[in-house]
């Protein structure tokens, strides 16, 4: 038990500038790390199919960026099988267009309703505008329509959506998020996430994708009003469960935008490029402007109109995977009319109208009109014109969804009581 | 037992009692924690650690690869005949002139140990107890004794506890009777010497509830038999609080050692060494008073007799007494009110009056105040309705008005050396550091009590009165407001400046030079509003400063250590044109100046040149980066001199200056490397600079292979995929960092490189990575290895799996098993302290990080369900560590993540078993909603993960 020395540190500092680097040492090795733990974790896992290119070249829409996007066009690769969105990202040209023509997903119309609709689907009203793609990389951030041309090239406070020196994270990583830019207050509605940071949302379920969406875009500043660094301002849209409340407030909710419909999420569904029924749109004259098809005129015609495919033996076919067939075209017919296989040809459906049996097609009256206008991409689906149909015949209320949400609550109730009684 | 040379053991222990005070004087800092003696009791608390994990029932599989329990020689147990040893004359001549004489002793020594453990240490027992023995080889005998107890390795410590553990237990009864009866010997080193053994046994037995009658029987010495026996009773018993820790002995002994060290305390105790014994005893049991400090009696009564020990005639006694009270103001702060008055009274006496051994002891009751009031209030965080364990009661504030005189007081009594002596310490020292601690715990109130006195004295003939003016400026920048501060400063700086350049005294410039440095510490930088630094006075400042390094050594060092703040102010100027900027190369000349004087070695000059510059290499901007380019070859230079001179004289100071060296390149690294345009620029160097750190491996110490690897971590990072072509040879090194248990820190930080090394080199690393991970699976498994290298080490697994993929494969089956044994060790920490909460963190996280880097790793590949038979016990281990709730933010973070990983990788083939884990539910939602970003990110990133693992 010695006396004790209570020297303290006098007229020098507490820490050497040896422990000092040291220390600084271990704080690089240990950002380091978590640098290289992040991009490994957000390297997307799963690589995203891209099929066989199209017979059929989809036409560009006219657009002043696309000059300097065609002249790549010859050094383009050979279209691979394969592609994840990493390389995606880099496709120039036709190439980039003919890839991210078929990465959005498309909803099939509400021509029926579906099970457990209060319990298993959202639902939110659709904004009026185009639908595109918007991929934020490399400090820039393009839109691309439906057809894969480019709407905007822009800078944006989204993930590497603008040269900034500030930006966190790898400048290649990249973000898509699936929006309709809405004409008149020039803002990006988003209506889905299907990748973040470089982390590839297409396998998540839809609930997880809008918490993610809900969570993530707001950190990021792109929902803050334009600014230099950032030139569009992007929105969320409410979501909402597809109960009573949920529906109404979807329905008759008063929202920022113009409503084109209203969009029915299932909660379970992964991010499914192509039509899909498990994201279903419907509409009706409160709710749109457009429930039926116009015109190149805008004019509502008198019949309702069809974009069919003409595929290998003069058969009219919908875009739907797999195609269903309205009818047939005979060679001479073709021959006539200057039409080959992958031609979009128009008609009007006839008095005799659509003749369906359990739900299959079994006759159309089809008239023809003409080639389709040469920015169509692709044909209409069945659900669309069953849609169409519909509306013009016997179409499905707003009441007729409210009933079904309220009977599924009836039935559960009644499931209750009987539990009850027993 | 490892057998070892007695001579070379006397020599040990008295370095063991070196060391012990070392530690003494390195426990200010953790007083909070545990007030007494904390570097003592942790060992202890280690050792229980270790102990409870030889427990077979808590032992993990058993796996050859579990490095916690690595078998010890299992000691026979079976008695064996103890029969005493005449010992007399080998231990005679074990001390004797005669170098053979005392070797053959030494020999026979260690043969008899060898032979016959038993035998070996009654026979030494039996000395050491054996009155008609020589004093000599008694005191030699307790000291084998006592080193065949304990020992400073903690390998060797559990070594020699299983010894003393498993032997019969008739013959240590008859041992401990030995040392017990030693107690009353005549002989005064017999008596201390067998106080320390019997500490040493009472500290392996009590925790495991052996020897019962111990406290007992010492008690009963206490109050009958004769003031040598009571001394040294008061002595052991105090040795014992040192040895044991708090829970091992019951209170109703503790209550009785009280009673009894107390009363020794007391006046009426005549015998002035029994009073000592029993004040220095009760400085040891403090930490054992929590209920005694809880009853006001009884609490009453401690504080009086300690109060009044230190009215105590004798010097030693009052010094003692002091310490007692600055012990308790650490332990029991929030029970002193009652008492502050009269305690005030006692220290300004004895600051005022007493000797300076006395004086010094009662300031640090004053700074221990501090001490504790700056961290009670660092709690509150401004915020004073928080809630806080201990409340602030605010005694320094109370005291001001009386406490600042009395520390200003001191100020004057200076030494005319003591800016040339490194180990001064005197009452001016003391009382100016105190006012620094009352000027950081009171804040602004402090300035008008300071202020008269500077001015009074600032100016006057007397070096001493300019000296201290001046010191309780530069003391009390630390605490209060910029705002209350910045006029002050203002007005200040070119006076200061002046008196560095004209004042006749060294004293006096040192300190100036000091307070510059403090103003530029504390109220220079971006973030302040007014700065006190501007384009106008820069050139002044650093003309000063520069002019200043000319002079004596101590001064020329506190004017490096100010040119260090003034640059550091700058660090967050971003890109921005700094007012230094016009003068960098001046500065950078000077610095270079400095590290070639002459006299550079003395008072730190050197070091303290260096570390400018670094600072200044820091903090340089787009404007000066060209200059840090062209300084790069400079340094190079002078390193490559050093190793050049090596070879003709090979000194300390030759590896200290490559040291520097290297740390001065590791910073000129790591800045030129952090953007692309000088990173490009210095690449030019990167292949002879690699040449020169690996010739300084060729040195033997270890300062400068630390300083080394350190700066070769940075050129890895720097290099990125290049490094590869340096490897063939730096490899060796590397291994031999790894294999570098003694200097761990040299260890450390190679583990560390090899974590920079796989991130710069990814794949190709791959050639390495046997040799790598044999070497870090055997440091992992050794027991000689510091503990605080193996969290690390773990780390390391992920940053290898990391970089190689699924090459990993081949080392699962190693890494794994020792992953899981040590994740299950790791899982609970219940009873620990906050040290050994602390270490388990830090080993969680390694671990944590190891299995995110393994998963990480595999991700993506055909080989992926190799680590599906792990993935229930990362689960559970991660299940485990949020039942017990009591994970840093760190450890958090990284579970989460590696919940994350987990799903990642494993995909939906992990989904039910993820579905079944609480972590995956409960956790990740406590986690969602928490307040730290970074586990939010962490959790953000699992969920999306799970979902997409569950989703199929």
């Amino acid at each position: 038990m010695a006396p004790h020395d209570l020297r303290r540190p006098f007229k020098r500092p507490l820490i050497s500038d040896q422990e000092k680097r040291r220390q600084q040492s271990l704080l690089r090795q240990a950002q380091n790390r978590r640098d290289a733990q992040n991009h490994a974790r957000f390297l997307a896992s799963t690589a995203l199919s891209l099929e066989q290119p199209h017979e059929l070249e989809p036409e560009p829409v006219s657009a002043p960026e696309l000059h300097d996007e065609l002249i790549p066009d010859s050094e383009a690769p050979e279209s691979p099988k394969e592609l994840d969105v990493v390389e995606a990202s880099k496709l120039k040209g036709a190439e980039a267009r003919k890839w991210f023509a078929k990465q959005l997903m498309h909803p099939e119309w509400m021509i029926d309703i579906p099970e457990n609709l209060s319990q298993d689907w959202f639902v939110f009203a659709r904004p009026s505008g185009k639908r595109c793609f918007v991929v934020s990389c490399n400090g820039t951030t393009i839109s691309r329509l439906r057809n894969g041309s480019i709407l905007h090239r822009f800078p944006s406070e989204l993930p590497n959506g603008a040269r900034r020196k500030d930006s966190s994270g790898p400048a290649q990583s990249y973000s898509i998020l699936d929006c309709i830019f809405h004409e008149v207050d020039q803002t990006y509605y988003v209506i889905d996430m299907v990748c973040w940071r470089g982390y590839s949302l297409y396998d998540c379920a839809a609930e997880f994708r809008f918490f993610w969406l809900n969570s993530k875009l707001a950190e990021t500043g792109a929902c803050e009003p334009p600014s230099h660094y950032h030139k569009y301002r992007f929105s969320l849209v409410p979501v909402y469960c597809c109960d009573q409340s949920g529906l109404c407030a979807a329905y008759t909710g008063s929202v920022p935008y113009v409503k084109d419909g209203l969009l029915f999420y299932n909660k379970h569904a992964h991010y499914q490029t192509g039509i899909t029924p498990l994201a279903l749109v419907w509409k009706d004259e409160n709710c749109s402007q457009y429930v039926m098809d116009t015109d190149s005129k805008g004019q509502v015609p008198n019949h309702q109109q069809v974009v069919l495919e003409l595929q290998e033996g003069g058969k009219l076919c919908t875009s739907d995977d797999p195609p269903v067939v309205f009818g047939c075209l005979d060679g001479g017919f073709m021959h006539e009319s200057e039409l080959h296989s992958g031609c979009l040809v128009r008609f009007a459906i006839g008095e005799g109208g659509l003749v369906l049996v359990d739900g299959k097609l079994e006759k159309a009256d089809l008239n023809y009109l003409g080639k389709a206008n040469r920015a169509r991409a692709s044909a209409d689906s069945f659900s669309k014109v069953m849609f169409q149909y519909s509306v013009r015949h016997s179409p499905l209320r707003i009441d007729d969804l409210l009933g079904s949400v309220n009977s599924a609550a009836d039935e559960s109730n009644k499931v209750c009581d009987i539990e009850m009684d027993g | 037992m490892e057998a070892m040379e007695v001579g070379k053991m006397v020599g040990e222990l008295i370095e063991d009692n070196e060391v012990e005070l070392v530690k003494l004087k390195n426990t200010r800092a953790d007083r909070r924690v545990a007030p007494l003696d904390t570097a003592r009791t942790n060992k202890i608390k280690i050792l229980r650690f270790w102990q409870e994990y030889q427990d077979p029932s808590r032992r993990a599989p058993s796996s050859e690869f579990n490095w916690f329990l690595t078998p010890l020689p299992s000691a026979d147990s079976i008695s064996q005949l103890a029969m005493a040893m005449e010992v007399t004359q080998i231990l005679l001549n074990a001390q004797a002139v005669d170098g053979a004489l005392r070797k053959q002793a030494e020999e026979n020594l260690k043969q008899f140990q060898e032979q016959n453990l038993p035998s070996f240490l009654y026979s030494l027992a039996g000395e050491l107890a054996n009155d008609e023995k020589p004093a000599e080889s008694r005191k030699l005998a307790g000291l084998i004794l006592k080193n065949a107890l304990d020992a400073k390795e903690q390998h060797r410590k559990i070594e020699l506890v299983q010894r003393w553990l498993s032997l019969d237990p008739t013959l240590k009864a008859q041992i401990k009777a030995l040392l017990l009866r030693t107690l009353s010997s005549p002989s005064v080193d017999a008596r201390s010497t067998v106080s320390q053994v019997i500490a040493k046994v009472a500290g392996i037995e009590l925790p495991h509830k052996q020897w019962p009658e111990l406290i007992g029987s010492l008690l009963s010495n206490v109050h009958q038999l004769p003031a040598p026996t009571r001394q040294a009773t008061l002595e052991t018993l105090g040795y014992i609080c040192e040895e044991v820790s708090p829970d091992v002995v019951d209170q109703d002994h503790v209550n009785k050692i009280l009673t009894a060290v107390v009363q020794g305390m007391n006046s009426t105790e005549e015998n002035n060494d029994v009073r000592l014994a029993a004040v220095r005893a009760l400085y040891n049991a403090l930490g054992f008073a929590q209920a005694n400090f809880s009853n006001d009696m009884e609490r009453d009564y401690i504080m009086r007799i300690v109060c009044e020990t230190t009215l105590s005639p004798d010097v030693k006694i009052r010094r003692a007494a002091f310490e007692c009270l600055v012990a308790i103001s650490s332990t029991y702060y929030e029970k002193l009110a009652p008492y502050i008055q009269d305690i005030f009274n006692i220290t300004a006496k004895a600051v005022k009056e007493d000797e300076e051994q006395v004086a010094l002891q009662a300031i640090e009751f004053w700074s221990s105040i501090c001490d504790e009031e700056i961290d009670i209030l660092e709690e509150y965080g401004g915020d004073f309705s928080a809630d806080s364990d201990i409340p602030c009661f605010y005694f320094i504030k109370q005291a001001l008005s009386f406490l600042v005189p009395m520390l200003l007081e001191t100020l004057l009594k200076q030494d005319e050396d003591q800016d040339q002596d490194e180990g001064a310490w005197n009452i001016a020292m003391a009382g100016g550091t105190c006012l620094g601690l009352v000027a950081r715990t009171v804040g602004d109130d402090i300035v008008p009590l300071v202020m008269p006195f500077i001015q009074e004295n600032i100016s006057k003939p007397d070096w001493r009165q300019r000296e201290a003016a001046t010191y309780a400026f530069g003391s009390i920048l630390e605490g209060p407001s910029p705002e209350k501060l910045e006029p002050l400063v203002t007005m200040a700086l070119n006076f200061m400046l002046t008196a560095l350049m004209k004042d006749p005294s060294n004293h006096v410039k040192d300190t100036t030079a000091w307070t510059l440095g403090r103003m530029f510490e504390f109220l220079h930088g971006t973030a302040l509003d007014t700065p006190i630094i501007t384009p106008a006075n820069c050139q002044q400042i650093v003309t000063v400063l520069i002019q200043s390094m000319k002079d004596v050594p101590n001064v020329a060092e506190k004017a490096c250590g100010a040119l260090y703040f003034l640059a550091q102010g700058y660090e967050d100027a971003g890109s921005a044109s700094s007012p230094l900027t016009p003068y960098f190369q001046d500065i950078v000349q000077a610095l270079l100046t400095v590290t070639h004087r002459e006299d550079a070695v003395e008072s730190r000059l050197r070091t303290a040149a260096y570390e400018a510059l670094n600072e200044v290499v820091r903090c340089s901007n787009d404007e000066t980066a060209p200059m840090v380019v062209q300084l790069a070859p400079l340094i190079m230079l002078e390193l490559h001199n050093t190793l050049e001179n090596q070879k003709v004289s090979s000194d300390e100071r030759q590896n200290e200056l490559q040291g520097l060296l290297c740390g001065c390149l590791q910073v000129i690294i790591q800045k030129l490397g952090s953007s692309e345009p000088t990173k490009y620029h210095f690449m030019q160097y990167a292949d002879q600079i690699m040449a020169l750190f690996l010739r300084v491996f060729a040195s033997r110490s270890a300062t400068a292979h630390e300083e080394a690897m350190l700066a070769i971590g940075a050129l890895a990072y720097a290099t990125g995929p290049d490094f590869a072509k340096y490897m063939t040879e730096f490899y060796k090194y590397l291994e031999m960092g790894l294999q570098n248990f003694e200097d761990y820190q040299v260890c450390a930080i190679t583990v560390g490189v090899v974590g920079d090394v796989c991130r710069a080199l990814e794949e190709k690393i791959l050639p390495y990575c046997d040799g790598i991970m044999t070497q870090l699976l055997k440091d992992l498994s050794s027991n000689q290895l510091h503990r605080s290298v193996k969290p690390p080490i773990f780390s390391c697994f992920g940053d290898i799996a990391l970089a190689i993929g699924e090459n990993f494969e081949k080392y699962l089956l190693y890494a794994m098993p020792m992953l899981q044994s040590a994740a299950e060790l790791s899982a609970h920490t219940s009873g620990a302290d906050d040290d050994m909460t602390e270490y388990t963190n830090s080993l969680r996280n390694g671990i944590l990080e190891a299995y995110s880097g393994i998963f990480q790793g595999f991700k993506g590949s055909p080989k992926t369900q190799l680590l599906m038979p792990y993935a229930p016990h990362v689960l559970q281990f991660l299940d485990s560590l949020y039942m017990e709730k009591d994970m840093d933010d760190v450890v958090t973070k990284t579970a989460i993540g590696v919940l994350g990983d987990l799903a990642d990788t494993l995909g939906s083939s992990a989904g039910p078993l993820i579905q079944q884990s609480v972590s995956s539910k409960d956790f990740l939602k406590e986690c969602l909603s928490s307040d730290d970003h970074l586990i939010k990110e962490s959790a953000e990133w699992a969920k999306l993960a799970i979902s997409r693992a569950i989703s199929f």
